[in-house]
C-alpha cells in the first residue's frame, strides 16, 4: 500500500476549475517532483494536502487512514481534528514565512514547545507540587526540543546563525531555516512549493542542495519547482500538471528523457530554452 | 487681589490630577475594548460584524463632546435614571469613543499582516488562538505603535473636553481661577502641563519603537 493516496481531487474557485480530477499515489521515501507551467493548479494542490484549501471532492489517505474525504456531506471538523491530521504533512513555502520576531532557534522551536506542552497534563493551579512537576517536565521537553532543533538547523548548515532574525538573513538562508522548521515536527510527507522561486539566482544552489540532502529511505517528499536540472536529479517519480490536470506521470528518465504527451514536450521544451 | 503662584498651582496640579484619572482610565478600559470591537468590525458572522462598523461610525461620526453630553444627560432624560457622577459619566464616553478609533487602527494593523504568517502558523499545527497571541499580535503591535502614539496623545488634550459637564479637569481649574482673579496666565500656563505630560509619553513609545526595532514585521 502506498504511504499517500490522492483519489478524485478537484477544486473549483468561483467557476474555474484549478483542480480536476487528480489521482496519484506516494510511496514512503520517494520523492515526488510536481512540474507544469504557471496556474496549472500546483500550489492548490499542496495546499488541499496541507489543509489550507478544502478540496470540492476526493478523497486523501494516508497509511490507510482517510484524511480528507471531500464527497462525504460538509461538516465542518472541529479545529483539533483537522490539526492533527494537517500534521501529517509539512509545508515549506516560496515565500518563507519565518516569523520575524523570532530568531531562527526560536523559530524551530516554537511550534514544537506548544505541541509537546500541550501533551503534558495541566496541574491542578492549587496544588504546588503538580505545578512544581508540570514545570519540571515542561523544562526537560523544552530542552530535548531545542536539542532537535539544533542538530535540524546543523544539518541546513545554519549553527552559527541561530540567534539572529529572519530579517537578518538571506533569502538561501531564510528558505533553510524554513526547512528546519518543518522538519521539527517531523511530519510524513514534507511539502516544498517552489522553494526556491523567490530566491536570487546565487541562492537557489545552496537551498536545493539541502533538499537533496534530505532525500532518505525515510523521507517522503513532494516538491513543486520550476528548477528542471534539480528535478530530474531528486526525483523518483515526476508528475507534470496541466489546467488542473495529471498530464504525464512516470520516471524522471521516462518524463524529462522521453516524454510522451505534446504538452510535456512542448512544457520542457521552452524550460530549457529558458536556461 | 493676586494670588500666590504656589496656591494657583496647587489648584491646576488638582485639576492636573483629573485629566490624569481621565486618560489612565480610557486607556486602561479603552484599549482591551477596542481589540474586541476590532474583532467583531471583522467577524465572519455578517450581523456582528454590520453592528459593529455601524456602531464605529456613529462614534467616530459625532463629536465627542457630544458623547459626553449624551452619556451624562441621556439615562436621567430617557430612562429616568440620572448618572449622578460627573467623572463616571465622562470616562464611559471617553472609553467608548477610544475604543472605536483604536479598533480601526488594530483592524487596520491586524489585516495587514501577510496572509503567509497565519497559514504557517496552521500547518504547524498551531490553533487560532495560539497563531494570534503567539505569532500575529507583536507583528500588530509593532506596526500600529505610531498611529497608535498619535491617537493617545490627542486623547491627552481631549480630556480637556470634560469641562463640558462641568469636570474639573485642568482648564477647566484654570479658569476658575480667571474668573475669580480677572487673570489671564493660569490658562496659558496650563500648556506646560500638556506638553510635559505629552513629552514623556513621546519618550515612552520612542522607547517602545526601538524596542520592537529589532525585527522587520
Ligand atoms: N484563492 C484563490 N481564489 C481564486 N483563484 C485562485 C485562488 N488560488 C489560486 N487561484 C487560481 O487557480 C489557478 C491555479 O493556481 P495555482 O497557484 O495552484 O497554480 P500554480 O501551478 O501553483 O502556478 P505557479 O507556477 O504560478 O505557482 C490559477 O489560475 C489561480 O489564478
Ligand atoms: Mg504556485
Amino acid at each position: 500500500m502506498a504511504l499517500l493516496e490522492v483519489k478524485n481531487i478537484s477544486k473549483k474557485f468561483g467557476s474555474t476549475s484549478v483542480l480536476r480530477d487528480i489521482n496519484f499515489e506516494v510511496e514512503k521515501g520517494e520523492v515526488l517532483v510536481l512540474i507544469g507551467s504557471s496556474g496549472s493548479g500546483k500550489t492548490t494542490l499542496l495546499r488541499c494536502l496541507n489543509f489550507l484549501e478544502t478540496p470540492d471532492t476526493g478523497t486523501i489517505v494516508l497509511n490507510g487512514e482517510t484524511l480528507v474525504n471531500a464527497g462525504a456531506g460538509v461538516k465542518r471538523e472541529n479545529e483539533n481534528a483537522v490539526r492533527k491530521k494537517r500534521l501529517h504533512f509539512g509545508m515549506v513555502f516560496q515565500s518563507f514565512n519565518l516569523f520575524p520576531q523570532y530568531n531562527v532557534l526560536r523559530n524551530v522551536t516554537l511550534a514544537m514547545n506548544m505541541l509537546s506542552k500541550e501533551s503534558l497534563k495541566k496541574p491542578s493551579p492549587f496544588k504546588l507540587s503538580e505545578i512544581r512537576e508540570y514545570r519540571k517536565k515542561c523544562a526537560e521537553i523544552y530542552a530535548d526540543n531545542e536539542k532537535k532543533a539544533l542538530a535540524l538547523i546543523e544539518r541546513v548548515g545554519l549553527i552559527d546563525k541561530i540567534n539572529n532574525y529572519p530579517c537578518e538573513l538571506s533569502g538561501g538562508q531564510c528558505q533553510r531555516v524554513a526547512i528546519a522548521r518543518a522538519l521539527a515536527l517531523s511530519p510524513d510527507i514534507l511539502c516544498f512549493d517552489e522553494p526556491t522561486s523567490a530566491l536570487d539566482p546565487e541562492l537557489t544552489g545552496e537551498v536545493l542542495r539541502v533538499i537533496k540532502g534530505l532525500k532518505s529511505s525515510d523521507r517522503t517528499m513532494i516538491v513543486v519547482t520550476h528548477e528542471m536540472e534539480f528535478a530530474r536529479g531528486v526525483a523518483d517519480k515526476v508528475i507534470f500538471m496541466s489546467d488542473g490536470i495529471i498530464e504525464e506521470t512516470g520516471t524522471p528518465e521516462e518524463v524529462f528523457g522521453n516524454p510522451k504527451s505534446p504538452k510535456t514536450r512542448a512544457f520542457l521544451s521552452k524550460a530549457a530554452e529558458v536556461v | 487681589m493676586q494670588p500666590e503662584f504656589s496656591y494657583v498651582l496647587q489648584q491646576l496640579m488638582s485639576g492636573f490630577g483629573v485629566t490624569c484619572t481621565i486618560f489612565f482610565l480610557t486607556l486602561v478600559m479603552a484599549l482591551p475594548l477596542g481589540l474586541l470591537i476590532a474583532f467583531g468590525s471583522m467577524s465572519n458572522f455578517k450581523p456582528v460584524k454590520l453592528i459593529t462598523r455601524a456602531f464605529v461610525w456613529v462614534i467616530r461620526g459625532t463629536p465627542l463632546m457630544l458623547q459626553v453630553i449624551v452619556v451624562f444627560y441621556g439615562p436621567g432624560l430617557w430612562f429616568d435614571t440620572p448618572v449622578s457622577s460627573r467623572l463616571t459619566a465622562v470616562v464611559v464616553a471617553f472609553v467608548i469613543n477610544y475604543a472605536c478609533y483604536f479598533s480601526e487602527i488594530y483592524r487596520g494593523g491586524i489585516e495587514s499582516i501577510a496572509r503567509g504568517q497565519y497559514e504557517a502558523g496552521a500547518v504547524l499545527g498551531m490553533t487560532k488562538t495560539q497563531i494570534f497571541f503567539r505569532v500575529i499580535l507583536l507583528q500588530v503591535v509593532k506596526r500600529i505603535i505610531p498611529p497608535m502614539s498619535n491617537e493617545i496623545i490627542t486623547l491627552v488634550k481631549d480630556t480637556s473636553l470634560a469641562r463640558v459637564i462641568t469636570v474639573a479637569e485642568l482648564i477647566k481649574e484654570a479658569q476658575e481661577i480667571v474668573n475669580i482673579y480677572g487673570i489671564l496666565w493660569p490658562i496659558f500656563f496650563t500648556a506646560v502641563f500638556y506638553l510635559i505630560f505629552v513629552g514623556i509619553l513621546t519618550l515612552l513609545f520612542n522607547f517602545l519603537e526601538k524596542k520592537l526595532s529589532y525585527f522587520k514585521a
